[in-house]
């Protein structure tokens, strides 16, 4: 059976800082990784790039630079961080809605501990709500993977264990789940990338 | 093109007068402020007025499209919403067409409607006002064509805003002088090719907006 990610040779850079190099990931259906490493590393990075978000840069000097690396999923992947895409002005629903439509699918509040804030405008929540309505927004999309950057930030206790929770159901569904993440996560069989391991 | 109608809806929600990022009638009232403003700088002569206000009203047009700039593309970019458009496969390109659509939609017709009272107080005629609303017409999807793309290059940068502004006006200065040049020409062949720019600042808006969001994505 064929890997459902295989990303090859991933090199980056942000700017003319080398940040880690030669990287590759090969996952197979339901399998999470844990990316870890300081802040700058680059982590995001390889989170947009593995979304497709960033190129992959090529290695080597100028004249003699090598093919970029690449990226492949089997499935449609879908990509959670700090910023919402949701509009700061709206009324949470109306926010979410607007991706629910482009999403096919309806807007639901509730497993995500919202239901009270519906009518509440976006840029009046806090770190965490904003959190929540971020695993609001991408529980929409009918993703086979997922790419989370810092999902626990600012999550209560209860928070975590909700986002622990949906985890282990998208990998039960055979999905792939990358996590860049400081605090630890309680997912079994949790695999980890240290990108301190991957020098340029 | 359930996606296309769902984004210019959320588009037009977010611009229109009364919507969300607000003050969209500020081009529109920005408009009548300059035509109010002057027969009290150059004086009550009708003469002098129906002579030059056509041209006022061209100067206003494009000085209030400049107004919206700054909300266009940049809280976009910042809430990450093209990143997510992306994802789901649409490209920037297709979300940047849809803006400038948007974009028109929400200043121009409100302008050629203002174009009526302003020709009021600036003394023309009936034909030169539908001279200028033509030209409006066709010189408008330009400007909001260039407005976008401008928008979306100068969305990352301090002082984007005042950048916006000034990079616009040297590069909306054809249409300006097709548009509000078909007033002293007996025929239409300003109006034709200030559509022409118009036309041509359409087709390019998408791909140089798209490809300012991805380099933004990139940097």
């Amino acid at each position: 059976m064929q890997a459902a990610l295989v990303a090859r040779d991933l090199y980056c850079r942000r700017g003319e800082r080398p940040l880690f190099g030669g990287l590759n990931i090969t996952l197979e259906a339901g399998e999470a990784l844990h990316l870890v490493g300081p802040n700058g590393i680059g982590k995001t990075s390889l989170l947009q790039m593995l979304a497709g978000l960033r190129k992959p840069a090529r290695h080597g000097s100028f004249n003699a630079a090598g093919p970029p690396g690449d990226v492949l999923w089997q499935g449609i992947v879908s990509y959670l961080e700090d910023r919402t895409a949701l509009d700061a002005e709206l009324p949470l629903a109306d926010a979410l809605a607007f991706w629910a439509r482009l999403d096919g699918r309806p807007v639901r509040l509730e497993p995500y501990g919202l239901a009270d804030l519906a009518d509440v405008p976006v840029r009046y929540l806090s770190t965490g709500q904003r959190r929540r309505a971020g695993f609001a927004r991408l529980s929409l999309q009918r993703a086979d993977h997922w790419l989370l950057d810092e999902p626990l930030n600012g999550l209560d206790t209860q928070g975590c264990g909700m986002v622990e929770s949906l985890i282990a159901e998208k990998r039960e569904a055979g999905g792939i789940v990358i996590v860049a993440s400081h605090q630890p996560i309680a997912v079994p069989g949790l695999r980890t990338l240290d990108l301190r391991d991957h020098p340029w | 093109m359930r996606v296309f109608a769902t984004l210019l809806r959320r588009d037009l929600a977010m611009l229109l007068p009364g919507g969300r990022r607000g003050q969209s009638l500020l081009p529109f009232l920005f408009f009548l402020a300059i035509a109010m403003l002057y027969p009290f700088a150059v004086g009550p002569d009708a003469d002098l007025l129906r002579r030059t206000g056509g041209g006022v009203i061209w100067v206003a047009a494009l000085l209030a499209s400049i107004l919206p700039l700054d909300r266009l593309v940049a809280p976009d970019i910042e809430q990450g919403v093209f990143d997510q458009l992306a994802i789901r496969g649409i490209a920037d390109e297709a979300a940047i067409a849809i803006r400038v659509l948007a974009h028109w939609l929400s200043f121009a017709p409100l302008l050629m409607v203002a174009a009526l009272p302003a020709s009021v107080l600036l003394n023309l005629d009936g034909s030169t006002l539908s001279i200028v609303v033509l030209g409006l017409l066709a010189g408008t999807p330009g400007l909001a064509a260039i407005g976008v793309t401008i928008a979306a290059l100068t969305a990352g940068l301090r002082g984007g805003t005042a950048l916006a502004g000034l990079l616009l006006v040297p590069l909306a200065t054809p249409i300006l002088i097709f548009g509000a040049g078909s007033l002293a020409r007996p025929d239409d062949g300003g109006i034709l090719l200030a559509a022409a720019i118009s036309l041509v600042a359409l087709a390019i808006a998408p791909f140089a907006g798209g490809a300012a969001i991805r380099a933004a994505r990139d940097s």
